[in-house]
């Protein structure tokens, strides 16, 4: 449990620092921007206290904000997709999931891929839904959030692959 | 009692859940619904300190760059001051007052963002240095923004690439005036709106910053015109203007103040408000 708790303590740091150090300031093409701190929420395990990870995941987009001057906008994506992990979750597993301890990084299968990318696309679509706040920019937001989703996808599939645990 | 403490507990994550969604719901919407109501911003010591840092490491990947436009200007500046010489022999300079309302004083860019609707930038100088407010800050090339908040050592600056940032802009050498915004589509390009359809423009005139603002020096270029199209609704032009400046790559701004800024907002009010009118 505690061991928990400080591995996700280094998990938040070392995400917020890696998204605003390096990817904040290196735009591919000049406006992609992958945000890959969602996966902080995206790990977080399954098993634990509800109202810590809300809590987490709003402080992790507010701190995002704090960086951005973004107002509010990734505090509210952050927030509900970790209200909504377990339909996600749900979505990928099917309704076994709670029975059993998934850890996502764990193993890549069609499952964990499909959480991973889903989960991304809907924290993004809310998040550029809420930047643009102009319903006249639909195909902005739309084009946007797929492009940005895809970058965002395959440097967390990096990530997990590079932060992998290794066997004991 | 009891039974409302006992829902309060069995809630206590949707309540939570709640509570978070309102407080993030609200920054949202506030800083959308009015640019200067900002409550979380990155002109604090936190961030402020960590943007120095990035952009200390940052700062030797442009130093090729930096010196080219260093020797630009100065390049320019030379040829201001050697073509000054000539008009003091044919003895007819005019000083331009202007140059005794202005007080410039000089930052970093350590935070640039251009990508998103509502753009803000931080400079790595804050009120110990004399910046407040609604300054104007502008660069070697042209227009970038309004200082929006200070802190001791900070400053956040809204940039001219803000859909909510509407500056006074007329076409050079002309009297025409009209109000510069971003459409928020592409970092190379503002909009000049409101132009009367009497005014006479072509591709390629320069856009300056108008007299009509207490912020900005008159004649500051903003950029070329670029496009030119009349909006049905209200038969006036509307302009799209090609920066002069890159900003996506911002180095070293100039922030100017406009001592008689106060002397003018008070003049105007007191007339707006004078009973005789």
């Amino acid at each position: 449990m505690n061991s928990n708790f400080i591995l996700n303590l280094i998990r938040f740091i070392v995400l917020l620092t890696i998204q605003i150090v390096v990817l904040e300031q290196v735009k591919f093409g000049g406006w992609i921007n992958p945000y890959i701190y969602v996966l902080f929420i995206i790990l977080y395990p399954i098993n634990s206290n509800r109202s810590g990870f809300l809590f987490a995941s709003f402080s992790l987009g507010l701190i995002m904000d704090m960086f951005c001057d973004s107002g509010g906008v990734h505090a509210t994506a952050s927030l509900l997709l970790a209200y909504l992990r377990p339909g996600f979750l749900k979505f990928a597993f099917g309704l076994s999931y709670e029975y059993q301890t998934i850890r996502i990084a764990e193993k890549l299968s069609v499952d964990r891929f499909t959480f991973i990318m889903s989960a991304i696309l809907f924290h993004h679509l809310i998040l550029f839904s809420l930047e643009f706040y102009r319903i006249s920019l639909f195909f902005e937001i739309i084009t946007r959030t797929i492009l940005s989703t895809i970058f965002s996808f395959i440097i967390c599939i990096i990530i997990i692959y590079l932060i992998k645990p290794n066997k004991r | 009692m009891q039974q409302i403490l006992n829902f309060l507990i069995k809630n206590s994550y949707k309540l939570l859940f709640l509570l978070l969604l309102g407080i993030s719901l609200t920054l949202t919407i506030k800083s959308h619904s009015y640019h200067r109501s900002q409550y979380i911003n990155s002109s604090n010591a936190v961030s402020g300190y960590t943007y120095n840092q990035i952009n200390s490491v940052k700062e030797y990947f442009g130093l090729r760059q930096k010196n080219e436009d260093l020797a630009r200007e100065n390049a320019r500046l030379k040829e201001i001051l050697f073509n000054k010489k000539d008009t003091i022999l044919e003895g007819k300079i005019v000083v331009p007052d202007i140059l005794s309302d202005f007080k410039v004083h000089q930052a970093k860019v350590t935070k640039n963002s251009y990508s998103k609707q509502e753009n803000f930038l931080t400079l790595d100088r804050g009120s110990l240095a004399g910046l407040k407010t609604d300054m104007a800050v502008i660069s070697d090339k042209g227009v970038v923004g309004i200082i929006e908040k200070t802190t001791k050592n900070f400053a956040t600056v809204i940039s001219i690439l803000h859909t909510k940032n509407p500056l006074n802009g007329k076409i050079k050498n002309s009297n025409h005036f009209g109000s510069l915004t971003w459409d928020g589509k592409n970092a190379g390009y503002v909009q000049l709106i409101d132009v009367p359809k009497l005014a006479t423009l072509k591709k390629g005139d320069t856009i300056v910053t108008g007299a009509q603002s207490y912020i900005f020096p008159e004649n500051i270029p903003v950029g070329k015109i670029d496009r030119i199209f009349i909006e049905k609704a209200t038969n006036k032009y509307v302009i799209n203007v090609r920066l002069f400046n890159d900003m996506t790559s911002l180095g070293y701004v100039y922030i100017i103040e406009n001592k008689k800024k106060k002397e003018k907002e008070i003049l105007e009010a007191a007339t707006e408000k004078d009973p005789t009118k």
